[in-house]
């Protein structure tokens, strides 16, 4: 049985390999790790991790009062002293407004107050986004600064490091860059080209290289810049990654003019060069020769806080357009009693409920005690909202027709700044694969443990893998226990609970018999990968969704009926949806038009034109 | 001169918010409302701790009367630069008639308990609009007023206050201990910044009810009724002064 063999070697390698044929067989790695990773690994194995995830999260009164102190003063500053409109037109954000967002301590929300941050959990970080969010350039300026930034000092640098660098960063004296894309290496970034070499008297390393589309490029004094190093292992020297603590006052870093964008124009974004820039070894941070990984840690780190970004800045849109949808009368009725209005308004809101409940429960999963890897979880809010947000931007600009395409109202400009959102901090594709590959190479090694286990002739391992799969064979009901006795969802989400634990069942088999179909090859099947990934992000959203409604419900948080509303809307779409998805990941599924999309694709590209003749040709 | 002073914080319903009557027209919806720190009590809270940063007085107090949530208003009273709370629990029944009678008697009790030199106030609440707590609690004090402040200078002793009234502005110097209420262009209030939020935390709000002051809650008023304003009529065009005088006869007003 091939599988077996297949299986194994999945279990042994701790690396799945997404390789980049360049006429070369040189196999660059997107890590997959299967660590301690939280809860979405099991939905591959068709389970429901239910104690990861029920009850909802919940934040002690003190922190809710605390928060909730932060939160009005942020309101204030961004409702009175942020003009976005000025920041766009001007590409820049005034010297004012940057000192206003320093004092009120937003350069440094998640260092330890030790180091003069606010010390602040994932939670609040999460909810601060919510208003920052509203205005791009600024939350793409602060997310440059701490998020990635100064992140690989927080979580991977010493002691003296931290005394020596945080606490200007925390105040905002100095700002940090986070310098890994270069010109050619994006989505490769274990490809960068930018070179770190170790000087004659082995005290400092001499960097030299350059990158692009770097955030805060022009104003940053303290980046976090990664390079190759030569390393020895085992006596063999071999190029890795490194990451260092660069001073722009070390003097050789140049930084280009500002680039000209479609949005997120405030914030200023440049190419770096590095001319033999001397960095002490003092600087290094973490090992030599751990930077890759340091890098992975910092992004997977930082992408949980765009649900609530994109909630907020959904939340303010609908408040926006539903002013004008009440008021703006055409056929002698106001546009909101148009259905196809209607529609709008009720995705707005779904999209931000959803992106709320996403954001909010990773984030409560990050704060536990032990530091789970919510990696995947953090991916799957990153993709889900930067889609939806784009999405909802859109549709609150057709709410306003033509007014809303000129500059006269702000939705062109969120239109234009959401644009970026599912290109940076990991493009949604390359997310998607991460996604799919890491769950599916976790579920292989389970499945590889248990084939092992069955092949010693362990009866009832046997026994139970076949029961198994007679009884969803013979269509017996799914219960996963959402529901029933020792219920973690809420009675009134019943319907729902059980559309979620089916999809999640048939998505388990789903997953083990596409590991069986396509075996290692399963990683250059991009368009498999991607429905994978699409319902498991479905998933996780349900799971979000459920959990945050039936504590609503179960406390009696006000409005709670409209919560029970969205959730079971949202979840009979993606339920559906999701049927939809793994229909055509079946065997020789008629509805997958996966090979033709292919072959279509094939004859473009080679061509490098459309190719069909053209409709009015003639022969003859 | 050295000394304390107290300032008085409301907390309201915030000024962006639409309000809305309740259905039985008690009064006006507050669950669930956005609240915040008076206006006018903002600028009072920044003209003690700009007193306190030119070291003309050593302390500030932040009182507030009313239920729990009235702590969040001291804390942003101390958030600013306050240097300790004290928070008069009043809930229920006795808050809905709380008014500036009961107030200015529990701030002049607190103002002789806590041997304070200045007692700074909003010279006004957005919510009610009396303008009548800063004026009663001088009364009561017999002390001095500087109502309408748009401009404090402390002296040895005195205190002079620019006050802006209907024919200009008027300047008065007035012995202290005196009781100020602030007025717009008194001066504009800082953030409460994030740091300075969560120094405050350490610092100590104390608690007591009217009854350890020995003040009585009773209302002499009785609220009837709350009403919408009443909706905005049409106007009317006349042609000449005639029709106007004609018109303005008929209706009554003439």
């Amino acid at each position: 049985m091939n599988m077996t063999r297949f299986l194994v070697s999945l279990g042994k390698r701790t690396l799945l390999c997404y390789a980049r044929h360049v006429g070369v067989s040189q196999r660059r790695c997107i890590k997959t790790h299967s660590r301690n990773l939280a809860y979405a690994k099991d939905l591959f194995l068709g389970q429901v991790n239910k104690t990861e995830v029920f009850p909802y999260p919940e934040i002690r009164n003190e922190e809710l009062e605390e928060i909730k102190q932060f939160v009005a003063p942020v309101e204030k500053f961004f409702s009175e002293e942020v003009d976005s409109a000025k920041i766009d037109q001007e590409a820049k954000i005034s010297p004012e407004t940057l000192n206003g967002l320093k004092e009120l301590g937003l350069f440094g929300i998640m260092i330890p107050e030790e180091y003069g941050g606010l010390g602040l959990t994932h939670t609040m970080y999460a909810r601060l986004n919510e208003i920052i969010a509203l205005d791009g350039s600024i939350a793409v300026t602060l997310a440059a600064h701490q998020a990635i930034g100064l992140k690989g000092i927080l979580i991977a640098g010493n002691e003296a490091q931290k005394k020596k660098y945080l606490p200007k960063l925390a105040s905002g004296e100095h700002i940090a860059a986070f310098c890994l894309t270069e010109a050619g290496s994006g989505s490769d970034a274990a490809s960068i080209q930018t070179r770190a070499t170790l000087s004659e008297d082995g005290k400092h390393y001499l960097l030299n290289g350059s990158k692009i589309w770097i955030s805060n490029g022009g104003m940053a004094d303290i980046m976090t810049v990664f390079a190759r190093t030569e390393v020895e292992v085992d006596g063999v020297k071999k190029d890795k990654i490194s990451a260092f603590i660069v001073e722009r006052a070390f003097g050789g870093v140049t930084s280009g003019k500002p680039e000209d964008k479609l949005g997120i124009r405030g914030s200023y974004t440049c190419e770096l060069s590095f001319d033999n820039v001397p960095v002490p070894v003092e600087n290094v941070i973490g090992e030599v020769g751990g930077g890759f990984k340091i890098a992975m840690s910092i992004l997977n780190s930082g992408r949980f806080s765009m649900g609530s970004s994109c909630a907020g800045m959904i939340k303010k849109l609908i408040e926006l357009t539903s002013e004008y949808a009440a008021t703006r009368k055409q056929f002698n009725k106001s546009l909101s009693e148009f259905g196809l209005i209607q529609e709008k308004f009720a995705l707005m809101a779904i999209n931000a409920y959803v992106m709320e409940s996403m954001a909010y429960l990773t984030a409560g999963m990050m704060d536990r005690p032990g530091v789970p890897d919510c990696s995947l979880e953090a991916a799957m809010v990153k993709v889900f909202s930067s889609e939806g947000g784009w999405i909802c931007c859109s549709e609150a600009l057709q709410v306003l027709g033509g007014l809303g395409y000129t500059k006269n109202y702000p939705f062109e400009r969120y239109v234009r700044d959401c644009r970026i959102l599912p290109i940076f901090e990991g493009t949604n594709e390359i997310l998607r694969i991460y996604v799919a590959l890491t769950g599916m190479q976790y579920a292989g090694k389970v499945l590889s443990g248990k084939i092992k286990e069955m092949k010693k002739g362990n009866i009832s391992m046997i026994l139970g893998t076949m029961s198994k799969k007679l009884k969803t064979s013979l269509g017996a009901s799914v219960d996963l226990g959402l529901t029933g006795k020792d219920w973690v969802v809420h009675r009134s989400l019943t319907e729902s609970a059980k559309k979620f634990e089916l999809n999640v069942n048939i998505f388990g088999s789903t997953v083990e018999s596409l590991l069986y179909r396509y075996g290692k090859s399963i990683v250059d099947e991009q368009l498999i990968l991607k429905k994978v990934a699409d319902v498991v992000i479905n998933l996780y959203a349900m799971t979000a969704v459920l959990s945050r409604a039936s504590r609503s419900i179960s406390i009696g948080l006000r409005n709670h009926d409209q919560e029970v509303l969205l959730t079971n809307t949202f979840c009979n779409e993606a339920f559906f949806k999701n049927n939809y998805l793994i229909v055509q990941l079946q065997k020789h599924s008629p509805e997958n038009n996966d090979a033709n999309i292919k072959k279509i694709a094939k004859a473009v590209l080679e061509s490098r034109e459309y190719i069909c003749s053209h409709p009015l040709e003639r022969t003859f | 001169m050295s000394g304390r002073v107290l300032v008085g914080v409301k907390r309201v319903i915030d000024y962006a918010v639409k309000i809305r009557v309740k259905p039985d027209h008690t009064g006006v919806v507050t669950d669930g409302v956005k609240h915040s720190m008076n206006p006018f009590c903002e600028i009072a809270v920044e003209e003690a701790v700009k007193l306190k940063e030119k070291k003309l007085i050593q302390e500030v107090v932040a009182v507030s009367c009313g239920p729990q949530q009235s702590q969040e208003t001291i804390r942003t009273a101390l958030a600013m630069g306050a240097d300790r709370g004290i928070h008069v629990e009043v809930s229920g029944k006795d808050y809905d008639s709380l008014g500036p009678l009961q107030v200015s008697k529990i701030l002049a009790a607190l103002a002789k308990k806590e041997e304070a030199q200045l007692v700074i106030l909003g010279k006004q609440a957005i919510d009610d609009d009396c303008n009548q707590t800063g004026q009663m609690t001088a009364a009561l004090l017999d002390w001095p007023q500087g109502t309408f402040a748009s401009e404090v200078s402390l002296e040895a002793g005195k205190v002079k206050v620019v006050r802006e009234i209907d024919g200009g502005l008027e300047t008065i110097k007035i012995n202290t201990p005196a009781v100020l209420t602030a007025d717009l262009r008194l001066n504009t209030p800082r953030y409460a910044t994030l740091p300075n939020i969560m120094k405050a935390k350490k610092k100590k709000i104390a608690n007591m009810k009217p009854a350890d002051l020995g003040v009585d809650l009773t209302s002499r008023l009785e609220v009837l009724r709350v009403d919408e304003p009443p909706q905005r009529q049409a106007g009317m065009k006349v042609e000449t002064v005639e029709d106007l005088v004609g018109k303005l006869k008929e209706a009554g007003k003439v």
